[in-house]
């Protein structure tokens, strides 16, 4: 059992979180000017990086979701953060 | 090619089996191809054969990174089925399973399919309407399925919990008679081998490490051997396919997480078909040495490394002790993971991508393995007209872009 560190509740067993995407990723607006292509990279198309990773995770058991920058092959976590704006 | 037969097998034999040689060539790279596939795993190594076969395009170089069939192809549970949902999976899927069908023959190359069936199990009513819709669907698009009640299921796997206090208790199913499962490495070999014969060059160590464009158009790969020339390159790499995309600039709607097995020691005979659970997420089938093949759902964490991690495991396992607690006595063996291409809809991407001249077969996910032959069939197809056959055209990047998903984990609910 993995253990992720939730920053609003501290550290919990992996079971407690879900992957939620990719971070970084900005909703394209306005929607009626936004092209098919453009909404479909937003909703489905990832970079699925091998290594170093900045992810939005959330911990179910609060509702929070947060960043998280890990290693997706050694699966290493190196910092959690609240999500911009949501701090403290 | 020395072809395989019982008489060749038989004069062998008396002859202390000195004569058999290597069933494919130790290929190095030339500088120049009429077509590169990227990924020795089935889906690359059949597009390789269908490429010779079909479209007698034979100056091709299959470049794989390690051993062939080292990746999913030599880690999945080997189920084969067309159970899905949508007419287009049952297009695709029932084509594989046909193909396999006569694969043995078509490849001189034992690929040890064994139609056993496979039942996919209820236990709540909820459930058996899911299993009747799936049965429906099957047959509305005319493949082999057929709902049965709890008695007919039990039947055909006697050791199923039957507990009147069971949480799981059997209720019934859907039945599929030509699903079964196959011998993995052979289907990879069978392909390797026939492919070779026909000159395709099987290219094993060789590591892609870019793809080379110029004015819009693929002109061929960098390598770890070095570079090598093709104006037309297929990328068949299971998760390695959105690294190696990214560098003609190409994005996947792909998630890649790991997907674990585990095998059992050996016992007698006493599971013979392929049984899904829909409740525990858990199948589980028999290999011909007697070991129990169990396979469940994916880790929830996306990684690339090969390594499953224990959550999955206790739910695979328990829910296998649900489903037939007599199995608690046994051991296992061995357990190991295999990172798979996962889709938003469950379903592959076959088509064009990128820069003129470069097609993908990738984001099989869990269940791929039971697709190889139309995978590699329908690549091979794109790499020599340049156009999707019919079956593959829903399969394209662009149905992202059209809201045209299939998706099979809604329609089918599909495990592998
Ligand atoms: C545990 C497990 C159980 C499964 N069970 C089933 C099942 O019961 N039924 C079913 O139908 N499917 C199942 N699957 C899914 C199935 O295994 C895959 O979908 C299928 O094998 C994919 O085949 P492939 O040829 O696309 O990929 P792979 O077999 O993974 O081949 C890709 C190859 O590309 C090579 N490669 C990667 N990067 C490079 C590079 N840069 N240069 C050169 N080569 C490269 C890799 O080394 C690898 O050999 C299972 C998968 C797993 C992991
Ligand atoms: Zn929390």
């Amino acid at each position: 059992m993995q253990v992720f560190t939730c920053p609003f509740c501290g550290p919990r067993d992996e079971t407690e979180f879900h992957f939620a995407a990719e971070a970084g990723k900005e909703r394209p607006q306005p929607a009626e000017e936004t092209s098919d292509a453009d909404w479909a990279d937003y909703l489905y198309f990832n970079d699925a990086p091998r290594g170093p990773a900045r992810e939005v995770w959330v911990h179910v058991t609060c509702g929070e979701f947060f960043l998280m920058t890990r290693d997706t092959v050694t699966r290493a976590v190196s910092e959690v953060a609240p999500l911009p704006g949501r701090g403290e | 090619m020395k072809r395989y037969s019982a008489l060749s097998l038989a004069t062998e034999g008396l002859r202390g089996h000195r004569g058999w040689t290597p069933a494919w060539r130790k290929a190095r790279p030339n500088d120049g191809y009429d077509a590169i596939v990227v990924g020795g795993g089935g889906h690359g190594l059949a597009t390789a054969y269908y490429l010779a076969k079909n479209h007698g395009i034979c100056r091709v170089a299959l470049l794989e990174k390690g051993w062939i069939g080292g990746g999913n192809t030599g880690r999945n549970t080997t189920a084969v089925r067309s159970n899905y949902f949508y007419p287009e999976s049952v297009a695709l899927y029932d084509l594989a399973l046909r193909l396999y069908e006569d694969l043995s023959r078509d490849l001189n190359f034992n690929v040890m399919l064994s139609q056993r069936g496979m039942l996919i199990a209820a236990h709540t009513p909820m459930q058996m309407e899911i299993c009747a819709r799936i049965a429906n669907a099957m047959q509305l698009n005319g493949v082999d399925g057929e709902l049965m009640g709890a008695e007919e299921a039990v039947k055909r796997a006697p050791l199923l919990n039957q507990d009147p206090q069971a949480r799981f208790k059997c209720m019934g199913g859907v039945w599929q008679q030509r699903a079964g499962v196959a011998r993995h490495d052979a289907v990879a070999w069978g392909y390797a081998r026939a492919a070779s014969d026909m000159g395709v060059d099987i290219i094993e160590n060789c590591t892609v490490t870019d793809l080379l464009v110029e004015g819009g158009r693929i002109t061929g790969v960098e390598t770890d051997m070095g570079t090598i020339r093709a104006d037309r390159v297929g990328l068949a790499a299971a998760g390695a396919t959105p690294g190696l995309a990214a560098m003609g600039d190409v994005r996947l709607p792909i998630h890649n997480y790991a997907l674990q097995a585990f095998v059992s020691e050996p016992v007698k005979p006493m599971l013979d078909i392929v049984l899904l659970y829909l409740g525990t997420g858990t199948y589980v089938s028999q290999s011909d040495k007697g070991e129990l093949v169990i396979g469940g759902g994916l880790d929830r964490v996306p990684t690339h490394g090969q390594r499953g991690n224990l959550p999955a495991q206790e739910t695979v396992l328990s829910g296998l002790l649900e489903m037939f607690p007599a199995f608690a006595q046994l051991k296992l063996l061995r357990q190991w993971a295999g990172v798979v291409d996962v889709v938003p809809d469950s379903s592959p991407v076959i088509g064009p991508a990128g820069p003129e001249g470069l097609f993908l077969n990738c984001g099989w996910g869990t269940g791929g393995f039971k697709a190889i032959p139309a995978g590699g069939w329908l690549l091979a197809h794109l790499l020599a007209t340049g156009a999707h056959h019919e079956i593959s055209r829903p399969f394209d990047l662009d149905r992202f872009a059209r809201g045209r998903l299939i998706d099979e984990a809604a329609g089918a609910g599909i495990a592998h």
